[in-house]
């Protein structure tokens, strides 16, 4: 049975109720208890700093650089936080039910509460660390719109949100480092967990510069290795981003909760043929000016600007009237989906639609022009006006997109497609973002926890950063707390030789192959498979086929791989062949929960389950769980299900109209 | 902070050349003011001048004690600012290591801002051959025709002669105005440097700094330049 | 946006590790459309090179989106390329033309020596930030965000310089090897903020003289760094960093 370890007591008190009584480390104590913290990105710097702050002997790990490169470096729009600062009738509550809404009733309720309830602590928090956070002419902090919310909760620095709050993670990283509480590894992977008497008692890495394997002691270990979304190759994700941690830990004996609940992001930049390596997102905060439109015409060949404003359909709006264009992003997505398939996509490869800023730029124009006490102002300022004014909002983002596109969106609608973001599924925890694995926890995108089938946006900086800096330093206190007569345990300990010995077999292994196919042209394949049968649109027979096609390609992959280079050296090739060789697994998994998972929610749609409006249909009766599936062989997987018990929120049809 | 480090530091180098710098840059004003005196032997002026004005301005500036001691002042701090540059070039040169085979070249910079040293390696060769020309014959070997002004009243060194005599070698003439180009380059780049070296950073006031520093720079060299060059010509003569 | 084709012939830098010669190593790659990016590129020459049985490009890259700060290529000549405030990998190859030689080197500075081809180790300016490029606060201790108002135009400049990436391209192009744009980028990033101010001396002296022992020069204005900055940091930023160092300097009493 899969215990959420959900705290009793009314759901507003749980929290409080559970830090009140968990249990405590000494500082004494605390220094002698080591914890191994595999990621840098918000929720691993986050988590690393505060638990060196607290005292423990901190071990941290990235495969970059430096750790302020990891992923959560690329978010763009915002971060969300009940506070209120805009007296538009938001509070911890609305926050909480726009999540669970949010995710089409597929979260904990506990968890998200929780998260709704730290939320405002992390923009203090930030403040306080130098995050420069957007701010009005009054000197206080500015907030904008994201999807799914009628409130403006959205912190931001111009479009480069991600990094801000990264850097501010990252300082106080590297403050800890510099005292020594930390000790930083870059540009070194986790490849292997390693358990002792049921417990997750450190780990092997390989150096990434030299190629040597090294073993790491810890009492605990925190996965905070990010997302999965590159199992589809073209995603938003940075090119490194891999699963082979959580996939590692998953082997071991962790269970993966809901792997199916992928996000397709609406507003990406679209493919430009077979060379694309990786898809640019335009940050959803767009949404909060653009419109999105296609034309009236199916194949109409005009240019935008020269399609007449009754010519166009600006069917978010239409269908959506209510929330318009700043609809949750699965909802978007599918919407754009149903249009270019319908024939009326734009753009040469017809796989597109417009994301327009010509009324906006109107709009604000006209504003300025008053601000400054304009009458009478030209239509040709006016523009000027308004493009300033959209220029600072998103300046960076318009850059972005004329660099990649050449063609300049303050004239010309941008040219949009959904493409796969964010990954909801991941290891499965508990309420003290514990895996099934003693000791084992996962924190940020790599658990599964908050954002059931859909996430809204500005939504996962928010639990990366509750997760590491309030969430984790009291829960792991409450299992350290019994360690405290655990010896570091030397790295000479059989099980450590052993773990060692298999991850360099697997690497001779995957060197030795010595077939003819490249890592990349297998992820390639692999990204084929899932993004056409698995993708925006699920159905049982396409995934039984991707079922198979895919066990299918990681035979071919054992037996005609090619890597170049050595073992000991540096090896980018073998780094990603390891971790192509994972996703190939992992995509297996996908496929066989969105089998299973015989509805449609959130970012989940099956084509069997819609409604006559082409709209998610969820099947609470059958479905209102947590798919948790533990590994127990090659192909094999056991579902356990972990029942949503909904206490304050009452599930309904999600409606955006 | 100690003040070895304060002044050694990678900023600390900086701000050495940078006061030493504007000191210099304030002598040059002195030293321009002063020489550019004859000019009033021009036929606008007052071609019967011969150079009296300049005469007795340069003995003033002999003779004032405060002035020898600012003097002293002065060659220490060439010293200072040509070693340091020296060493601030040297240290700098070794932080590359391995070069480029295509380098960014005047992409990203003005080639003068990348050539100080070899500027002021040049101003040096010319300032070398500048105070063997003037100020050794004036204040150490003082072998100079001396004048009388003033009904016999004040008698000084004719230095104005012995620029004339100096300059009718078209070779020193082109020497100087050389010399002057290099000291124009070498300030169009100091001058705001050395502000921001400390510290100045408000882009109203590096804007006027910017201008102030070009102005400068080909005023002042300008004004050196014709000096040998009017001398050569006959334009300014002891006639 | 017309689109073509193009060859093209590469002049890439090679380099087993950090103890081995390098040497200069020319490929020619065919049929490259306009639309790729520079890295895409590369990783069809890479892909070529894996199938004939050698060892590709090693080059860093990871988010390609011009953020994470991870690309780092000389193109040409210039740090991240020919076009201005852009990371290597936003670099697209709409820049080039058909017939074109494109020489590629790594990062050349003392501090930041090459681990293998392409790559260099950075590691230096974690270890600048480590010496005070941070505020000194513990989780928890924080006060609500609108308590301390900010400026606008201080909050803006403030965010303006901490957009660097940390690439390092400022090093590479500076005649100086000079690390100054990134140092005063972090030091205006947070000197500019009212919560920076209570360590903001011992933070400029102490990231100065840790850069000076990661060995980067001088900066001497030259302005390179500015030029090729792919986050236009200003170099009025190393002027507000040499005030803060006279400041602290010539204040403190040690
Ligand atoms: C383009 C883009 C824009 C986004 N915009 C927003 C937004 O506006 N608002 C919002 O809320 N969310 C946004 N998101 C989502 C959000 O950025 C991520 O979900 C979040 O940052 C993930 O943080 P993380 O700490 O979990 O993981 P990451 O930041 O991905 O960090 C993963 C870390 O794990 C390390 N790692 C991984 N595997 C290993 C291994 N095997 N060994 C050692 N180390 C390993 C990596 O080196 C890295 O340090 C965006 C995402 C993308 C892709
Ligand atoms: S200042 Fe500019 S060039 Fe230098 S590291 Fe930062 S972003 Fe790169
Ligand atoms: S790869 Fe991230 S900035 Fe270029």
């Amino acid at each position: 049975m899969l215990d959420a370890k959900i705290p009793e007591g009314p759901l507003d008190d749980k929290w409080e109720d559970y830090k009140g009584h968990v249990k405590l480390v000494n500082p004494s104590n605390k220094r002698r208890l080591e914890i191994i913290v595999i990621g840098s990105g918000l929720a691993g710097a986050s988590a690393a700093a505060s638990l060196g702050e607290l005292g423990y002997k901190v071990k941290c790990f990235c495969f970059q650089d430096s750790p302020r490169r990891a992923h959560s470096i690329a978010a763009q729009g915002g971060i969300n936080a009940a506070k209120n600062y805009q007296n538009d009738g938001d509070s911890v509550f609305r926050l909480f039910y726009d999540t669970v809404k949010g995710g089409d009733y597929r979260s904990r309720e506990a968890n998200v509460h929780r998260l709704a309830e730290v939320s405002a602590h992390i923009i203090d928090q930030c403040v306080a660390q130098g995050v420069p956070f957007a701010r009005e002419y009054g000197g206080l902090l500015s907030n904008r719109s994201f999807g799914g919310t009628q409130v403006q909760r959205t912190f931001y620095a111009a479009g480069q949100t991600g990094q801000q709050l990264l850097i501010g993670a990252y300082q106080a990283l590297e403050r800890q480092i510099a005292l020594g509480n930390v000790a930083m590894y870059t540009r070194h992977e986790m490849l292997e967990l390693v358990m002792i008497d049921g417990k997750a008692r450190g780990i092997i890495a390989r150096n990434l510069i030299s190629g040597e394997l090294e073993r790491h002691f810890g009492h605990a270990v925190l996965l905070c290795s990010g997302g999965y979304g590159n199992v589809f190759y073209l995603s938003t994700n940075a090119m490194g981003s891999n699963t082979t941690a959580i996939w590692k830990a998953h082997k071991k004996g962790a269970y993966f909760g809901n792997p199916c609940y992928t996000q397709i992001h609406p507003t990406c930049i679209p493919v430009t043929g077979e060379h694309q390596s990786k898809l640019t997102l335009m940050s959803e905060s767009l949404r909060n000016d653009g419109r999105i439109w296609v034309p009236k015409k199916k194949g109409d060949n005009r240019k935008p600007n020269e399609i007449p404003a009754e010519e166009r359909d600006y069917y978010l709006e239409r269908r959506y009237p209510a929330y318009g264009n700043l609809v949750p992003r699965d909802v978007a997505s599918r919407a754009a989906k149903e249009r270019c398939d319908a024939g009326y996509g734009v753009g040469t490869s017809k796989q597109a639609v417009y994301l327009d800023f010509a009324s906006a730029i109107e709009r604000y124009g006209h504003v300025e022009a008053s601000k400054r006490g304009l009458s009478n102002v030209d239509a040709d300022t006016i523009i000027t006006f308004g493009k300033e004014v959209i220029k600072e909002k998103y300046g960076n983002l318009f850059d972005m997109y004329e660099k990649i596109t050449g063609e300049n969106p303050y004239v010309v609608p941008m040219r949009i497609y959904p493409a796969v973001h964010y990954t909801m599924g991941g290891l499965w925890v508990d309420y003290e973002l514990m895996t099934t694995i003693q000791g084992l926890y996962a924190l940020g995108e790599c658990n599964f926890s908050d954002h059931g089938a859909n996430r809204l946006g500005a939504s996962a900086l928010m639990q990366g950063l509750a997760d590491g800096y309030f969430v984790i330093p009291y829960t792991i206190g409450n299992y350290l707390a019994n360690e405290i007569g655990t010896a570091v345990i030397p790295t000479s300990h059989p099980a450590f030789v052993d773990a060692e010995a298999a991850v360099k077999e697997r690497l001779e292994t995957l060197m030795n192959i010595k077939g003819n196919q490249t890592a990349e042209s297998f992820h390639k394949r692999l990204g084929k498979i899932m993004w056409d049968k698995c993708g925006m649109a699920r159905n049982a027979q396409g995934l039984q086929e991707a079922i198979t096609e895919i066990q299918q390609l990681k035979k071919e992959f054992w037996s005609d791989l090619k890597i170049s280079g050595a073992i000991k050296d540096f090896n980018p090739e073998l780094d990603k062949a390891g971790r192509v060789a994972d996703f190939i697994e992992l995509g297996e998994l996908i496929c066989k929960d969105a089998l299973q998972r015989a509805e449609s929610c959130g970012g989940h749609f099956r084509e069997e389950s819609q409604t006559e409006e082409g709209e998610a249909l969820r099947h609470d009766a059958e479905f209102m769980y947590v798919s948790a599936w533990e590994y127990v062989g090659d192909h094999k997987w056991e579902l356990h299900k972990e029942e949503l018990e909904y206490e304050v929120v009452k599930p309904t049809q999600r409606s955006y109209k | 902070m100690k003040w070895s480090y304060f002044f050694t530091s990678a900023i600390g180098k900086k701000i050495v050349m940078a006061l030493t710098g504007l000191f210099l840059i304030s002598f040059l004003i002195v030293h321009v003011g002063l020489n550019s005196c004859i000019f009033y032997d021009l036929r606008w002026f007052d071609p019967t001048d011969n150079g009296e004005m300049f005469n007795k301005a340069a003995h003033f500036m002999g003779s004032a004690l405060v002035i020898r001691i600012m003097e002293i002042g002065l060659f220490l701090f060439i010293i200072v600012h040509i070693v340091q540059g020296y060493v601030l070039e040297a240290k700098n040169l070794s932080k590359r290591g391995q070069g480029y085979n295509v380098s960014l070249g005047n992409r990203g910079s003005k080639w003068y801002s990348r050539s100080m040293a070899i500027l002021g390696t040049l101003i040096f060769l010319f300032l070398i051959m500048h105070i063997s020309h003037f100020w050794v014959p004036s204040r150490i070997t003082s072998n100079l025709q001396e004048v009388t002004y003033n009904k016999g009243t004040v008698k000084v060194h004719n230095l104005f002669l012995r620029m004339f005599e100096v300059f009718q070698n078209p070779i020193v003439v082109i020497l100087y105005v050389l010399g002057c180009i290099s000291l124009a380059y070498h300030l169009v780049h100091g001058f705001t440097s050395a502000f921001r070296t400390m510290g100045v950073y408000n882009k109203k006031y590096l804007a006027m700094l910017n201008s102030i520093g070009y102005g400068f720079s080909i005023l002042v060299c300008t004004l050196f330049a014709l000096m040998p060059i009017s001398m050569y010509f006959h334009w300014v003569s002891p006639n | 946006m017309e689109h073509y084709t193009m060859n093209l012939t590469l002049k890439v830098w090679r380099q087993a590790n950090n103890k081995s010669e390098g040497r200069f190593e020319t490929y020619q790659v065919n049929g490259i459309s306009s639309e790729m990016s520079f890295l895409e590129m590369f990783d069809i020459l890479n892909e070529r090179l894996v199938i004939e049985g050698k060892d590709p490009i090693a080059f860093d890259h990871d988010c390609r989106e011009g953020i994470c700060g991870m690309c780092s290529m000389h193109i040409n000549g210039r740090p991240h390329g020919p076009w201005h405030a852009t990371t290597t990998c936003q670099l697209h190859m709409r820049a080039f033309k058909d017939g074109d030689t494109i020489v590629v080197e790594p990062w050349r500075a003392v501090g930041f020596p090459v681990i293998k081809d392409l790559i260099t180790d950075r590691s230096a300016f974690d270890r600048i930030v480590q010496a005070g490029g941070f505020i000194s606060i513990n989780t928890g201790n924080a006060v609500d965000g609108n308590s301390i108002p900010i400026e606008k135009a201080k909050a803006d400049a403030s965010f303006a310089a901490a957009a660097c990436i940390a690439c390092g391209a400022c090093v590479a192009a500076c005649k100086n090897a000079s690390a100054s744009l990134f140092l005063s980028a972090k030091i205006a990033h947070l000197g500019l903020l009212p919560q920076g101010q209570p360590e903001r001396k011992d933070r400029v002296l102490s990231m100065i003289a840790q850069m000076d022992k990661e060995q980067f020069g001088s900066c001497t204005f030259t302005g390179a760094c500015e030029a090729v900055c792919p986050k236009e940091i200003s170099i009025t930023n190393i002027s507000r960093m040499n005030k803060d160092y006279l400041m602290a300097g010539l204040s403190s009493e040690k």
